[in-house]
């Protein structure tokens, strides 16, 4: 009141001011942001709310795409504790370039395209480190709306939710491309093929590298080879989101294996990379943006442009995740123990795979179950439908998208026999 | 001439590259990254934040404007720092907004140290807990709005985490051209750089408004306030709560009573950057009291709040966006907006800083312990702008230097000619950007001195052209 008052005294003091009978007579600073409505919910979070509120002791969270151990429990890598060790009482903690890390975006590259890649010492790919995948992908986008103002961007169906969203908010009208085979619950080549032959020439695609997100269903290597050299067809421009390397087989080298067909065909592509999963370092936000560029003085225009568009959207990456990635890759015992580990998290999420399966298949479901081990990565999309899903949340406290898609991570030794016994009483009538 | 490493070396060494370089526990890189090819045909300027100029496309060197030097002594006129060897005692090289202790050292403060220790190991998480998160935000917001505020206590401040200063701005610009598609923003003149790549890349068109008066070294107070009353009602403004950027020119108290008036009239909405609270006056409360006007008169303004100069946060890219809210029902739609803003563009902040933040703030024992650090940090500062005042007095320099304990904060607006700025370079191995702004917070007790005379001696034909006038 007391303010108000002073105000108004202000205000009568100048009283000739023309202003002063709007102001009285409006409150419209409170409609500043009256058109602003709640976002739409994110699903995923949602299953994961109401996880949370379950009191039964027989819950089962098989929504969310984090790795847990055979106890449910998120794990922090070896590696990663080691990393933090050495990195702890450290006196930098200044800006990093732009650019991020030199030495974690180095090290990055070997991963995806080759521990002694000729295109990394021929300096030809323009790479910065990126908050993640998200960010990884978000400046593509937008480097793409730039140089390409025109252009569309092709993305499977399904995706990851969050790709419509970066996509659309960098400008770039979307389409999408067949991939996923209800029936077969498999890759519907024969639909995918078709989509890349009727684009037009020189589209831009994303696609999963490796473990699907949210299928779980890759294309064979033969199906790749077909896949990159009708895209030398066409002339498009593929763009990789490899969120998962190392975690669908278990394998790094292995899971980059549809990158290292599309270099071999000499195609110019761009990669988003994570750590969030493969190095359990998710809320570290460390990731690599790479694009293949054609010589080493493109690589450095481009570059320096991907830097611009990370300017004025954050000046320059977190430091600390990528101290973590770059101490881990720079030394080879922690290197190595970064790979077992990983291959560790692989192996249990192939083993529950298979138990899954046996499971089901014991309970002499009438349907195929198959899929479940024919799909590779974190998740499974198991075929159910909205309303089986629903009943499995109601009936028996599990939590899953209502896609159908099991996040194998949350599958343990404990909860894999319920969970089977759930999906046989949901579906055995299907 | 000295051959320092830095570009203006000369010789051959113009085609060298200077190079990052990275140890496995620090990174001593942080200037840009200059390259220049071999027949000086092209040059890149690789920038990072505070950077004055940023140059989009490849450029072409020039040489400088005195032709005597020979075709290798490029002057980089876009360039604002160059990587200096830190043996080199002429000059930290420190010109962009970083803190130096008075070794010339970067400074981990005692605060972060022990949060750090707290931490450790706990943050592995998928993401930051929304306990933490929340309390990171709840904490911040009290700082900036003060936390007997009634906006606090009714909540009604929307708070979301952002990436350091730089993403709480575009968090907004994107917010603003969301919901306010018609809206521009109107910068002071100047501003950061990186400002205008921010609302530009959002696509919100610009416009400037008067803030420094290159005579006076001070306020353009007048014509700021004629450009407040002249611009369209509603308009979107952006304004440095303190310790202006570039200038260290702020306004004075009654100067923001008057300008919070003339928004009131003319209903603009008040954007804050405030990357320096604390730096300004040592007082965090203090350097927050532009906005507690704004406050007091009602207005529902937003505010980019930054870690990473007062808590020495830097690289982990740590700060908040908040925007006030006329009742507490709005807070969720608006926090659900900016989450969804971010989620496109990172999905969620870098957990590391936020932890930090959130633990220091949350502590009574380290915030007091920070709040310590932060007047030891701002009162060096402030020393050093005396100090380098009285150099330049006894020197019997003619000119006036009241604007070096005028200004406040890291920077001070020398009104140094972009000449004598190069002439500070290559003579004196003393690095500035182009616009005469020096950093504070880079001088030494080691180096005042120094400093000084090489001012004084690049102003000579100021002061010759001052001594001819009043002959």
């Amino acid at each position: 009141m007391a303010v108000r008052n002073s105000m108004l005294n202000r205000l009568l003091s100048r009283s000739s001011d023309l202003g002063v009978a709007r102001w009285m007579s409006s409150s419209s600073s409170s409609s500043w942001w009256k058109s602003v409505e709640p976002a739409p919910k994110d699903p995923i979070l949602g299953v994961t709310e109401a996880f949370l509120a379950d009191p039964s002791p027989d819950k089962v969270n098989v929504g969310v795409g984090a790795y847990r151990d055979d106890n449910g429990k998120p794990v922090v890598l070896d590696c990663v504790r080691e990393a933090e060790r050495r990195i702890a009482g450290s006196s930098f903690m200044e800006y990093l370039p732009m650019g991020g890390s030199v030495k974690m975006v180095e090290e990055t590259l070997k991963l995806a395209y080759g521990e002694n890649s000729e295109l990394i010492k021929d300096k030809r790919i323009a790479a910065v480190q990126s908050l993640s995948g998200t960010g990884a992908c978000r400046l593509f986008a937008d480097f793409q709306k730039r140089f390409h103002p025109d252009s569309q961007i092709y993305i499977p169906v399904p995706t990851w939710a969050n790709h419509h969203n970066i996509w659309r908010d960098a400008h770039v009208p979307q389409r999408t491309y067949h991939y996923y085979h209800p029936e077969t619950k498999g890759l519907d080549f024969a639909g995918l093929m078709d989509d890349i032959k009727n684009a037009p020439n020189g589209s831009f695609f994303l696609l999963h590298a490796c473990a699907h997100n949210p299928t779980g269903v890759d294309p064979s290597e033969e199906q790749w080879k077909e896949i990159s050299y009708q895209f030398k067809v066409k002339g498009h421009f593929p763009f990789f989101d490899m969120a998962y390397q190392g975690f669908a087989s278990g394998d790094p080298e292995r899971d980059a294996k549809a990158i290292r067909i599309f270099l071999e065909d000499g195609h110019l592509f761009g990669i988003a990379q994570s750590y969030a999963k493969n190095m359990g370092l998710y809320g570290q936000r460390v990731g690599c943006l790479s694009v293949l560029c054609e010589d080493e003085k493109q690589a450095v225009a481009v570059k320096s442009q991907l830097q611009q568009l990370a300017r004025p959207m954050y000046s320059n990456p977190p430091l600390h995740g990528a101290l973590i990635v770059s101490t881990i890759l720079g030394d080879a015992d922690l290197k190595n123990l970064w790979l077992k580990e990983v291959k560790v998290m692989a192996d249990r999420i192939i083993g529950m795979r298979t138990a899954l399966q046996e499971n089901l298949e014991k309970l002499r479901s009438p349907l195929s179950w198959e899929h479940i081990t024919n799909q590779i990565g974190m998740f499974c999309y198991s075929g159910m439908t909205p309303e089986q899903v629903d009943r499995l949340t109601n009936e028996f406290h599990i939590y899953l998208t209502r896609n159908g898609r099991i996040s194998m991570a949350g599958v343990t030794t404990g909860n894999v026999g319920y969970l089977a016994n759930a999906i046989h009483e949901v579906t055995k009538s299907a | 001439m000295q051959n320092n490493g830095g570009v203006h070396g000369g010789g051959s060494s113009f085609s060298r590259r200077l190079r990052e370089e990275e140890s496995e526990h620090s990174i001593i890189f942080r200037d840009a990254v200059v390259e220049i090819y071999e027949n000086g045909e092209e040059m890149r300027h690789l920038d990072d934040s505070n950077k004055q100029l940023i140059s989009k496309e490849p450029r072409m060197v020039e040489p400088c404007g005195s032709r005597s030097e020979g075709p290798h002594n490029w002057c980089h006129r876009g360039l604002s720092r160059r990587f200096l060897r830190q043996q080199d005692k002429s000059w930290s090289g420190n010109n962009f907004g970083a803190y130096r202790d008075d070794d010339g050292r970067p400074v981990v403060l005692q605060c972060v140290r022990e949060a750090e220790a707290r931490i450790a190991g706990s943050e592995f998480l998928e993401s930051v807990s929304a306990s933490v998160s929340s309390k990171m935000v709840e904490e911040s917001v009290k700082l900036v709005y003060g936390k007997e505020s009634d906006v606090v206590k009714e909540g009604r401040v929307a708070g979301v985490q952002a990436l350091s200063g730089t993403g709480a701005c575009r968090l907004f610009a994107e917010f603003q051209r969301r919901f306010h598609p018609e809206s521009r923003i109107y910068l002071p003149d100047p501003t950061w750089s990186n400002h205008h790549n921010i609302w530009r890349d959002a696509q919100v068109p610009e416009r400037t408004f008067h803030y420094y008066d290159p005579d006076s070294k001070g306020l353009n107070f007048s014509s700021l306030i004629d450009d407040v009353k002249n611009a369209p009602d509603g308009s979107f403004f952006l304004l440095h709560p303190c310790a202006h950027n570039p200038t260290g020119v702020d306004p004075t108290i009654e100067q923001w009573r008057e300008i919070s008036y003339q928004f009131k009239v003319k209903n603009h909405f008040p954007f804050f950057d405030m990357a320096y609270q604390g730096f300004a006056s040592g007082n965090l409360d203090q350097d927050a009291q532009a906005i507690r006007i704004f406050l007091e008169d009602d207005h529902l303004v937003g505010c980019a709040q930054s870690f990473a100069k007062n808590m020495g946060l830097y690289g982990y890219r740590v700060g908040c966006l908040s925007i006030l809210c006329a009742d507490s029902n709005q807070v969720g739609p608006i926090r659900s907006q900016l989450q969804r803003i971010a989620r496109a563009v990172y999905s969620s902040p870098p957990v590391h800083g936020v932890l930090l933040v959130s633990t220091i703030l949350s502590d009574p024992y380290l915030k007091s312990l920070w709040i310590e650090e932060v007047k030891t940090m701002a009162n060096r500062v402030r020393r050093m702008r005396t100090t380098l005042q009285d150099s330049l007095e006894r020197l019997d320099s003619p000119l006036s230097w009241e604007h070096i304990t005028n200004q406040v904060g890291f920077f001070c607006f020398s009104g140094l000619t972009p000449e004598q700025v190069n002439r500070l370079a290559r003579e004196f191995h003393i690095y500035m950007t182009h616009d005469g702004r020096i950093s504070m917070a880079g001088v030494t007790t080691d180096n005042v001195s120094y400093l000084a005379n090489a001012i004084h001696e690049v102003t000579r034909s100021d002061q010759e052209a001052k001594i001819l006038c009043n002959v």
